[in-house]
């Protein structure tokens, strides 16, 4: 009796063993079932992921192609030295002519304006607000930056036609309806912000021992900022001022509505020029029929504004990872 | 006094002078800034707050200037700003998670780095002809709320993995190790621990580069918004207008009237901006996690 209830004992714990053992089995196998799908997941989670980094890539090479395969067309009827060189634009006229640089000096004329304002108002603001300003005063100003920064460029475009332009007249007898003048101005305060806070970065960079140094010589506060601090960020200052430029350069807005549309040759600011970002809006919002060549000179005319404005931000990275790298 | 002291006292005199000089130049330029920041909102508020009402924000556009209305801009912009949204985030966020986390430091690595920054500072024109010839012509899209939704999503692409790839540099490294070490694989240690703690940077930067797309022109010209749409788009192949599109058509009109209704538009279009800025911070103040 005794023997077989040890042996029953024994059989049902036989059982339970080799159930376990099923159980551990299962489980095992359901582990690297699951082991095996989160394996999955994660190079599909990765390949997936990489995928879209890498559109960036795609987004460039795309761009690139599309602006040289198009423009292609474009310089096998008009030769390159006539693009570059001559000085009437008018594409949609007879007799054509394909001269793309009233589009260049329109462009390089509402820019400098621009910059003539935005460097040397971005530049001090900058420095009073990394330098004499108190904190308070800094919490004041930097969203008011932001928020110029932040306003849409066709509302800048409204101020400088209806309020700018209006307003300069009354002093500027010969000035235009469009023109370069009004629109180069509000441009400027357009870059202002990024002006602005970019070179505050760079003043910022630069470390209080360099200040302290120059103080104990003797210096004043003053000669300090501009014969020690500024110095030692001019890269960081520098790539703020290209930056601003590349985006003078591509800024279509503003320009399109006040500065006119008219190609041109000039450089009197009081007068309607066309830069090639308006040329563009231009011809792509008009009823030009797709695949002649008035249609691929704005393919033309964007090739060269993206090798302008893709000069202008590889140097100004350059100086700007010339600052980031400086360990002073 | 010697003559030193005579020189030393002079200098000492004009150098506070100076000194003086540049903070009344400086503040006169921060001054300017805010002036000029002020003058233009009053411009704006002064022209079109007569022209602002309901029935500007439910009409559509008109030939008189006093009927016209900005709905179709309204919703327009509305929808253009959710499908670019919905195209634009995944990928963008995906990238930076990819940046972040996994990639390793080959040069494929270093020529996605460099090509987001420079995508970051072509003038938005040229995504204009980008999206005019890949989506509207050779992915034959037409002129449809989708081609400018795809071409936006270019364009947001760069702010939004920036913006992506800062939250997550903000997450600590031993939240990423304490996930490894219980055994979770790198991709359940971003999707369980490091995202729902970089979010609500993320949502910023979202919203803030989502900002800049509502008010963002030039590329919906080239690649067709139309500002005349006497109809709500019911299909993602609509054609649509936005608002910044029906300002800058209002703003090129001679009438007088125009004008105003673009600058009522220009006001409708700054609240919205101003809204969406306010919630960011919001967000990013509400949902911050302590860590």
């Amino acid at each position: 009796m005794a023997n077989k209830a040890s042996f029953r004992s024994s059989l049902s714990h036989a059982n339970t063993e080799a159930v376990a053992q099923g159980r551990a089995v299962v489980q095992i196998q359901r582990s690297s079932r699951v082991r095996w799908r989160v394996r999955l997941e994660e190079k599909v989670a990765r390949f997936v992921l990489f995928l879209c980094a890498s559109l960036g890539v795609v987004t460039t090479f795309a761009i690139v192609f599309i602006l040289i395969s198009e423009s292609l067309g474009f310089f096998k009827q008009v030769p390159l030295k006539e693009f570059l060189t001559g000085t009437h634009w008018a594409p949609l006229f007879r007799p054509q002519a394909f001269g793309v640089l009233p589009l260049v000096t329109g462009t390089l004329l509402t820019t400098l304006i621009a910059i003539a304002v935005a460097a040397p108002v971005g530049l001090i603001v900058a420095i009073y607000l990394s330098e004499y300003a108190s904190p308070r005063l800094r919490r004041v100003i930097k969203p008011i930056l932001e928020v110029l920064a932040g306003i849409p460029t066709v509302v800048y475009g409204y101020f400088a036609l209806l309020f700018v332009t209006p307003l300069l007249q009354r002093f500027i007898p010969g000035l235009e309806g469009f023109n370069a003048l009004s629109a180069g101005l509000v441009m400027g305060i357009m870059i202002l912000p990024t002006v602005a806070s970019l070179s505050e970065d760079a003043l910022y960079a630069v470390p209080n021992s360099l200040r302290y140094a120059s103080l104990a010589l003797g210096a004043t506060r003053l000669q300090t900022t501009f014969g020690v601090v500024v110095p030692t960020a001019m890269s960081g200052i520098s790539a703020a001022f290209l930056l601003g430029i590349s985006r003078a350069v591509g800024e279509t807005m503003i320009v399109a509505i006040a500065a006119g549309q008219q190609p041109n040759f000039t450089f009197n600011p009081l007068r309607a020029v066309e830069t090639m970002t308006t040329y563009i809006v231009q011809i792509a919002m008009g009823d030009v029929p797709h695949g002649t060549l008035e249609y691929s000179t704005i393919f033309a005319v964007g090739l060269l504004l993206f090798l302008i404005t893709l000069a202008l931000n590889l140097i100004s990275n350059a100086f700007r990872a010339r600052y980031k790298g400086a360990r002073l | 006094m010697s003559v030193a002291m005579v020189h030393a006292v002079r200098w000492r005199a004009r150098e506070r002078r100076r000194e003086v000089i540049f903070q009344i130049v400086g503040a006169a330029m921060v001054l300017f800034a805010m002036t000029m920041l002020t003058v233009l909102l009053a411009k704006i508020l002064l022209d079109g707050y007569a022209r602002l009402g309901i029935s500007f924000l439910t009409e559509y556009a008109s030939r008189r200037p006093e009927q016209a209305g900005i709905k179709a801009a309204l919703v327009g912009s509305f929808y253009l700003m959710l499908l670019t949204a919905a195209l634009a985030v995944p990928i963008g966020v995906g990238a930076a998670i990819y940046l972040e986390e996994f990639a390793r430091r080959n040069w494929w690595t270093r020529l996605i780095e460099i090509n987001i920054t420079n995508l970051a500072g072509v003038p938005s024109v040229i995504y204009g002809l980008l999206g005019l010839q890949v989506f509207v012509r050779t992915l034959m899209m037409e002129r449809s709320l989708l081609a400018g939704a795809c071409t936006m999503a270019l364009l947001a692409l760069p702010v939004i993995i920036t913006a992506a790839r800062e939250g997550l540099r903000a997450v600590p490294r031993s939240l990423r190790e304490g996930s490894l070490a219980l055994g979770a694989t790198q991709w359940q240690t971003v999707r369980y621990a490091v995202l729902p703690v970089a979010m609500p940077s993320i949502l910023t930067g979202i919203i803030l580069s989502m900002s800049r797309v509502v008010g963002e022109t030039a590329p919906l010209l080239v690649v067709g918004a139309f500002a005349y749409i006497a109809s709500l788009p019911n299909s993602v192949l609509s054609p649509f207008t936005v608002l910044p599109v029906q300002i800058y058509d209002w703003i090129a009109r001679p009438q007088h009237g125009f004008h105003q209704n673009a600058a009522a538009a220009i006001i409708v279009l700054l609240a919205l901006l101003l809204t969406m800025n306010a919630l960011a911070i919001y967000l990013r103040n509400r949902l911050q996690v302590r860590l």
